[in-house]
């Protein structure tokens, strides 16, 4: 039977995706049991072990100095940064996305100056943004909003452009107005692809984040790490690294199981 | 009542001339089947109809009064394709014409309305034989059953006149046989008149009180820019047939019809 004809069963499905992780984790063990072999105190490369007492002191012993628990507070911290961030630019790009989709005239207004603006680097401006907004919380919030923004409109009107003419001519001899047409007929279709977009953002907006935590922060994940980078504390970085990790791959399904619940219709054509 | 005057239309796309000096005067409650080859005009002459495009010269008269320019309530409209609105279900998609005039800010109808709506909206269901489906998605229906839907959501307007684009072309022939009948039994049940664009000459024959044929009379390759399509044949069908009165010779055939019971692309069948 050629290749392209033969499908995994449910259980070897499962195997195949946990083989290229067991593989990385096996990798990491005998990469890091060699380098301890050789030095019991190499810090670049630490052990299983060393990684549970790093987790156990970030997690869940309060820090002595502030009775924090630090990881905790870092997530809690970055988290609101992070939802503050999207949940601005879900409601500018919704907006926006749909009026520029919908009237020609709108279009011909904004669609080239969004453009434009989706091509500067948001990295740049952040030199900007601390200045003009100061380091606290506002001038990270906005990084990821000018980083996410652009995009998700764009992605939005394109979206909203894609629906059949005829469906739009349909609701027109239904009696629908501009207004009602938007609200009943092409708001409901773009938002599926609202979540979708939203989680394909959550890479970039988790850059932004912790670029800004890095240059400026008192708390937060990306403070964190590039605090303990002083000391070579692997230990911290890569569970820190790992967490960050799982909380985006999380959002990501829980956004699209939100989607199919929400808008059951959206997973129907696909079939 | 219901009256359609075209006169001496022509429609241009700058120097490519489509169609030139097409008059025709369509009786109310008439049904008028337009045929002719591919790329002669016909579905540019129903969007005329429509209100989607305008003529560049001459002009269209609907009960005497020139056509307003966009598509409104008074036409109705069924495509090939797209003619349902995928995020409804099938109630939702034939009460959204209810919805769209009563309440035209929220575009929502609540409570007695709503009820009134829903059981006129039920009382078309069953007319176009989709008792059962009525909280399906689109995507859940077959071809033959979309364009039911699509009937359906239009008739509940009560437009004068009703436009056909190739509605039945995608289904196979015996669902259009079935749809057929549909067809025969909503013209003789409403008072609207009805345009239908096909490129099916035995269901041009079968459904239409009046057929006409659009064609180039002159179509070498250097006249195709500068000479459009044209009415060439203009059949009244004989026997003639009347809306609401049975044919006097075929009543079987050329009659109001009642159809109930299963179609044969009911899903209850696949159980």
């Amino acid at each position: 039977m050629r290749l392209i004809n033969r499908r995994p069963g449910n259980g070897a499905r499962l195997a195949l995706a946990f083989l290229p992780f067991a593989a990385v984790l096996a990798a990491y063990a005998a990469g890091s049991a060699a380098r301890l072999a050789d030095n019991a105190n190499d810090k670049l490369l630490p052990g299983f072990a060393s990684f549970a007492q790093a987790i156990n002191r970030m997690a869940f012993v309060a820090d002595p100095r502030t009775g924090d628990y630090i990881l905790w507070a870092d997530t809690w911290a970055s988290l609101i940064r992070l939802f503050s961030g999207l949940g601005i630019s879900t409601a500018i790009a919704l907006l926006l996305g749909l009026v520029i989709g919908m009237f020609p005239y709108i279009r011909a207004l904004l669609s080239p100056f969004v453009g434009a603006i989706s091509m500067v680097p948001p990295l740049a401006l952040l030199p900007i943004l601390f200045i003009v907004m100061g380091l606290g919380e506002s001038s990270k919030i906005t990084l990821i909003v000018i980083g996410v923004a652009p995009i998700m409109i764009r992605d939005l009107a394109l979206r909203a452009m894609e629906l059949p003419r005829e469906q739009i001519i349909k609701a027109e001899t239904l009696g629908g107005s501009s207004w009602q047409i938007a609200l009943r007929v092409v708001l409901p279709q773009i938002l599926p692809r609202l979540i979708t977009t939203l989680r394909l953002q959550l890479g970039p907006a988790f850059l932004f984040l912790i670029a800004a935590e890095a240059i400026s922060s008192d708390s937060g994940l990306g403070y964190r790490i590039f605090l303990v980078r002083r000391y070579l504390s692997m230990d911290v970085i890569f569970p820190y690294v790992a967490w960050i990790t799982l909380i985006a791959v999380l959002t990501d399904y829980l956004l699209d199981r939100l989607r199919i619940a929400l808008f059951p219709w959206s997973n129907l054509e696909a079939h | 009542m219901s009256g359609i005057v075209i006169d001496n239309v022509w429609k241009e796309y700058g120097d490519q001339i489509v169609l030139e000096n097409v008059s025709l005067t369509i009786e109310p409650r008439g049904f008028v089947a337009l045929v002719g080859p591919s790329g002669c005009g016909k579905s540019t002459f129903l969007r005329m109809l429509l209100g989607q495009e305008r003529p560049t010269r001459g002009a269209i008269l609907l009960d005497g009064q020139p056509l307003p320019p966009e598509p409104g309530p008074d036409r109705g409209v069924v495509f090939q394709r797209y003619s349902v609105f995928p995020h409804l279900t099938v109630l939702g998609n034939v009460m959204l014409g209810k919805e769209l005039t009563k309440a035209r800010i929220s575009a929502r109808l609540f409570g007695a309305a709503r009820r009134q709506a829903r059981e006129e909206a039920e009382a078309m269901i069953a007319a176009v034989g989709l008792s059962g489906s009525e909280s399906k998605y689109p995507a859940q229906l077959s071809g033959g059953m979309q364009q039911r839907l699509a009937l359906a959501q239009a008739l509940m307007m009560k437009p004068k006149v009703l436009l056909l684009d190739e509605p039945f072309g995608a289904l196979d022939p015996g669902i259009r046989a079935e749809i057929h009948q549909l067809m025969k039994k909503l013209w003789h049940e409403n008072p609207m008149t009805v345009v239908m664009v096909t490129h099916d000459m035995r269901e041009a024959f079968t459904l239409a009180s009046r057929v006409v044929a659009f064609e180039r009379p002159r179509d070498r390759p250097e006249e195709k820019l500068r000479y459009g399509a044209t009415i060439t044949k203009d059949i009244s069908i004989w026997p003639p047939r009347q809306a609401g009165t049975p044919s006097i010779f075929r009543p079987d055939r050329d009659g109001p019809v009642t159809t109930d019971g299963l179609h044969r692309d009911d899903p209850a069948h696949r159980r």
